[in-house]
């Protein structure tokens, strides 16, 4: 992974199984976001593949490119929302796109996805006008309006308040036994990744490499390398 | 406050330590250097090995202390003189160490090494070449775009269109108005002095008539365009870059040129040869109140004179020239806000860029026109 002539991260090689929630987790810097832009099609690798099944993504045909990336649902940091539209445009965008629903159907299922994630009336305001965390639950809702089959987070606690970020595990958990879904989470928020994350790769900005990976609970017990430790202890040991 | 009431004192002390003793109110913001040219000196002369502090008689302190101390600590460090704190405020104490703690990270700022001349030359070339290949592939993606809009397949949403239409057609009247009277103006002005040397001031007429139709009109809505919606297309675009928001459409699967992009241009085209047949309007007009006010030819002269010397070819010639300029103007807006960075100021250079760009791209496009039409005959 490279911006131009400088490298970020090489020799990083891990697997997401189905309905796993794999945490990329590693100290600022480390390009987390960068490797989160390679797995959804935003930009490709200076090397290496990856592949979503059987397919290698970046060296597949642009049609089997926008099928695959037809089923991901994607939170952005900042909620990423539309800024000229409503949120019940920004949701109901995708479904309009590419599915053949009803205006009515279509307005029920945006009135669903907002319930859902507690922006139930808030159909006709603005992004402009909600609050940073309002507009990442938006964010989420728009991520869900086509079911997808993977559902990718960058840093989603970011700017929550505990009790918020605690209710997003949850419907992180609900999403994923409900709709079967595989998550994939870019945080750095200690208390989600102990709750909710199975699987998880460490990225080390120092080495520029991997290096750790496994279950959070486990790396935690048995992990011996310093920068995880003092990353997954909050630096209170630090090696 | 102006409070003469602080000051220190160096007192030298068993043969080998300094004391530095700080009394008063140490909430000052002025230059401390004197002071500490003066313990330069005294550290040098006296062969000392240590330095005290005694701050019993000092009452207040704030950062302006902090720095001061910092600074001797350096001194101290450089002559390896032994700086004992003990003597300081807990506070002072304190924050000292905590400044002290993590050791400057030396190689965090990578100093730039002056390139050579001709290195500088090459860089530049290459960044050329990309820009260009850049601004190629962005065309390219427009035009495939375009096609697919002609076969009613491209995926925009009509309201935004219409917005567009109305912001850069409707809303920039005013403006081409004042401007297009203007022009017609000056050239009727600039006409009249030499026309009527000769008592042919009735040709002012055909000039403004002329110029405006074949030229200025569709220049100067092309410039004022440039400026006002090329801007603009390329803080919108730009703005939505740094937010994530073209990312979000990318990874949602809906094209951003065909989103974003086509009705900005299709707005533009429309609108162009509109405000370029009103501009004309707008500069024969200005050119008859220089006939009327200045030269004494009534206004039913100059309408005949007028007509006279115009025919649809040169509206043609204008108006063909005004819908090339829209596209120019919103390809180069576009592109400069799709290429945007992602902070703030970036927003800025998009902006500034799309006028450059959209200026640069106008009169060289004239040019060409301009000498097609001549060599055809037009």
């Amino acid at each position: 992974m490279a911006y131009g002539d400088f490298v970020i991260q090489r020799d990083l090689t891990f697997a997401v199984a189905h309905g796993d929630i794999f945490i990329i987790m590693g100290g600022s810097g480390c390009g987390k976001s960068t490797l989160l832009r390679h797995l959804v099609g935003l930009k490709a690798p200076a090397k290496g593949r990856v592949y979503y099944g059987d397919t290698s993504f970046w060296e597949a045909p642009p049609q089997e490119q926008e099928k695959i990336m037809r089923g991901f649902g994607i939170l952005y940091q900042s909620g990423a929302l539309w800024s000229s539209l409503t949120l019940a445009e920004n949701v109901s965008l995708p479904l309009k796109e590419f599915t053949n629903y009803s205006s009515t159907q279509v307005r029920e299922l945006v009135a669903l996805k907002l319930s859902l994630v507690g922006l139930a009336g808030f159909e006709d305001f603005y992004p402009s006008e909600i609050s940073g965390g309002m507009q990442k639950r938006a964010g989420l809702a728009r991520a869900m309006a086509l079911d997808p089959d993977i559902l990718f987070f960058d840093e989603p606690s970011a700017g929550l308040d505990p009790v918020s970020a605690r209710r997003l595990d949850d419907l992180i958990l609900e999403l994923r036994d409900s709709l079967g879904a595989t998550v994939v989470i870019v945080t750095h928020e200690l208390a989600s990744i102990f709750a909710i994350g199975n699987n998880a790769v460490f990225l080390d900005p120092e080495t520029r490499t991997m290096i750790a990976t496994g279950n959070p609970n486990t790396l935690l017990a048995e992990c011996d390398h310093p920068t995880v430790r003092s990353f997954l202890t909050r630096g209170e040991d630090d090696g | 406050m102006a409070d003469d009431t602080y000051g220190l004192k160096y007192v030298v002390v068993k043969q080998d330590t300094l004391l530095v003793q700080l009394y008063g109110s140490w909430e000052v913001s002025d230059d401390r250097q004197p002071a500490l040219e003066a313990l330069k000196s005294s550290l040098k002369n006296n062969g000392l090995r240590k330095v005290e502090f005694d701050t019993r008689k000092m009452s207040a302190w704030n950062s302006g202390l902090l720095t001061f101390l910092l600074n001797i600590h350096a001194l101290c460090a450089k002559n390896h003189i032994e700086m004992t704190r003990s003597g300081l405020p807990k506070g002072v104490e304190r924050i000292l160490s905590l400044a002290l703690a993590v050791p400057e990270k030396k190689d965090a700022r990578t100093t730039p090494q002056r390139a050579p001349f001709v290195d500088k030359v090459g860089a530049w070339a290459i960044e050329q070449g990309g820009a260009a290949v850049e601004m190629i592939d962005f065309i390219g993606k427009v035009f495939v775009a375009s096609l697919k809009m002609l076969r009613g397949k491209a995926r925009f949403r009509t309201s935004d269109l219409m917005l567009f239409i109305q912001q850069t057609g409707a809303q920039a009247l005013p403006i081409v108005t004042l401007i297009s009277l203007l022009v017609g103006l000056i050239l009727a002005f600039v006409g009249a002095v030499q026309l009527q040397m000769f008592g042919a001031q009735i040709y002012v007429a055909n000039l403004v008539g002329l110029a405006m139709s074949r030229e200025m009109g569709a220049m100067m809505a092309g410039i004022i365009m440039a400026g006002r919606t090329g801007a603009a297309f390329a803080a919108q675009l730009g703005t939505m870059q740094v937010n994530e928001e073209i990312d979000a459409f990318k990874t949602m699967g809906i094209d951003p040129i065909e989103f974003l992009v086509l009705p900005r241009m299709l707005a533009l085209v429309l609108m162009m040869p509109l405000l370029c047949i009103y501009a004309d309007l707008m500069g024969i007009l200005g050119g008859a109140l220089v006939g009327i006010g200045m030269l004494d030819i009534s206004a039913v002269e100059y309408y005949i004179q007028t007509k006279a010397s115009l025919n649809l070819t040169h509206f043609g010639v204008g108006v063909f020239k005004s819908a090339v300029f829209g596209i120019l103007v919103a390809i180069a807006g576009c592109l400069r806000g799709m290429q945007c960075g992602r902070s703030s100021s970036a927003v800025g250079d998009a902006a500034t860029s799309a006028v450059v760009t959209g200026i640069v791209f106008i009169i060289v496009s004239d040019a060409v026109m301009t000498i097609i039409f001549t060599i055809v005959g037009i």
